[in-house]
């Protein structure tokens, strides 16, 4: 059992909320995932030149300030560099795969949790509230955010376990529920030189859509393969810098409960996710059908 | 408030008290002083509310409920004026189970006996496994509905999702709308004059209109009673 939420916002004004909207989602869905969580927050774009590459520290008081002066020394560049707890987002114009190589040669210690111009994402170990609280969720600004609470039945808990996984850029998923071939998926994507970061059937997911969507597909063509290459159990909530996308398998045997109103729409495991939103009352609040996609834009 | 004048309505706002202080409420102080209705207000998808109900009264719950909604009911008439999460009045006894809205999965799981409404659709696996109630829903019923369902009957007024009935024992199945596809043992049978009597009686008792001529009848086949061993897994 996992706790999945989702909140696009489509009156701007809202946007300022964000946070505080989908933070007593995240809390009240730590009863469905207790032992981790994540979020992934997109804001507005950065200039086309620039990326977000947001990072996790292993360690605890990891020297965020000398890791700045660091990357500017090695690599004649310069960033900004935004900490909090083991948490920073790198701004940099510096190409994705430099980054990546300076990253995996003198950082062995940070992990990458994504990278994009409007995505920034966040997780880490502990109650989901806890979560929220150390990374200040409840200041986040944006146009959309989806975020996780997990309760491990797979893999190991930890910070990198967590969800929302991402691959490529400005994409990332949450998922509720179990893959049964994980492993077959992974074979036949690092046979194709993809590489994997954990031995969660999630990431194997994320990847495999990352995968499709480079080989041309558009998100709809790239989960239509997926139903037919995915087996076992998902709700999955997807988003990308423009939009929001939720399906379930053929069984629909993980929960998701959809609200919409003229401003916002709200995804969430339970409905009980949800009561505490503006407007709520009048919502249309329904039940996303199996192998459907919905998809809302930004 | 709607009931008549001199009701002796027992108001419960789960923005004050728990889920357990309400249950326990019911359960215990109920049946001593018992008012005529009881409301309950702002459930906020609140699971297990007014579950295992042993008396008979008049129950609200006003606004969407979570998981279990009047599980295990005995003899209660409880109505949600909203959604309802999963399994709604799962193992119900006695008594009535009516959602205003739409319910999700397993709605009526395992129900022994009563009669539960739903006015809107019933998600996947609705009646999956019942065991003799009745339920009657307003709306379509989605995929796996009725499966193993042991005896009872639902009448399914819209659309009834692929694999109705799969593995059904003796209850019997009333679609009005179309059948996206039969579960393994479920067949389509003629309706009978019976069978057009009950499907009137339920939807009386439901409160819901409709014409029983419309109605498709669905039962088992038996085929799975007995182990065919040459039926290489296909049914």
């Amino acid at each position: 059992m996992c706790g999945i939420v989702g909140l696009l916002i489509k009156r701007t004004e809202f946007r300022q909320q964000l946070g505080t909207l989908i933070c007593p989602m995240i809390s009240c869905m730590g009863t469905r995932g207790p032992d981790s969580a994540g979020l992934a927050v997109f804001q507005e774009p950065l200039p086309a030149d620039q990326r977000r590459f947001a990072l996790f520290s292993a360690q605890s008081g990891f020297d965020w300030a000398d890791l700045e002066r660091r990357f500017a020394a090695d690599t004649d560049t310069a960033c900004q560099v935004d900490a909090l707890e083991r948490h920073a987002a790198l701004i940099s114009t510096i190409p994705v795969d430099q980054f990546t190589d300076w990253l995996g040669d003198t950082q062995p210690g940070l992990h990458l949790l994504s990278v994009g111009r409007s995505i920034d994402v966040y997780k880490d170990e502990g109650h989901p509230r806890d979560i929220a609280d150390r990374y200040q969720f409840q200041r986040m600004t944006g146009t959309h955010a989806v975020a996780h609470t997990r309760m491990a039945t797979e893999s190991s808990v930890s910070p990198q376990h967590a969800h929302p996984f991402t691959a490529g850029q400005d994409f990332c998923l949450v998922h509720n529920g179990s893959l049964s071939n994980p492993y077959s998926i992974r074979r036949s994507l690092e046979k194709r030189g993809i590489a994997f970061e954990t031995d969660n059937d999630t990431e194997a997911g994320c990847r495999y859509l990352e995968w499709r969507m480079r080989e041309g597909d558009g998100l709809e063509q790239a989960i239509q393969h997926a139903f037919s290459a995915l087996d076992g159990f998902f709700t999955f909530l997807m988003a990308t810098d423009e939009r929001m996308v939720l399906v379930r398998d053929a069984f629909a045997c993980k929960p998701a409960v959809v609200a919409e109103t003229d401003d916002y729409v709200a995804v969430g495991s339970e409905f009980r996710s949800l009561a505490h939103l503006p407007e709520i009352a009048s919502a249309r609040v329904y039940e996303p059908q199996p192998e459907q996609i919905y998809s809302w834009t930004v | 408030m709607d009931g008549v004048k001199h009701d002796r309505l027992k108001q419960l706002d789960l923005a004050d008290l728990s889920v357990r202080d309400v249950n326990q409420y019911l359960h215990r102080e109920l049946p001593t002083d018992p008012p005529d209705r009881v409301d309950i207000l702002n459930p906020d998808g609140l699971h297990s509310i007014a579950a295992g109900m042993d008396h008979d009264v008049q129950i609200d719950i006003r606004g969407h409920a979570g998981y279990f909604t009047a599980g295990m009911n005995k003899k209660a008439n409880v109505t949600i004026h909203g959604n309802v999460g999963w399994s709604v009045a799962e193992n119900i006894m006695s008594g009535c189970v009516r959602v205003q809205g739409h319910a999700s999965e397993c709605a009526a799981a395992c129900g022994h006996g009563g009669l539960v409404v739903i006015e809107g659709d019933a998600s996947s696996r609705c009646g999956i496994s019942m065991k003799g109630c009745e339920i009657v829903v307003a709306g379509s019923v989605g995929h796996f509905s009725a499966f193993m369902a042991q005896a009872g009957t639902l009448v399914v007024c819209g659309d009834a999702g692929k694999h109705l009935g799969d593995s059904l024992y003796e209850a019997t199945l009333y679609v009005g709308g179309r059948l996206y596809g039969l579960g393994a043992d479920a067949r389509e049978e003629e309706m009978q004059d019976a069978d057009l009597r009950t499907v009137e009686r339920l939807l009386a008792a439901a409160g819901i209109d409709g014409d029983a001529a419309g109605f498709k009848r669905v039962a088992s086949a038996r085929g799975l009673y007995h182990w065919n061993a040459d039926a290489h897994q296909e049914y």
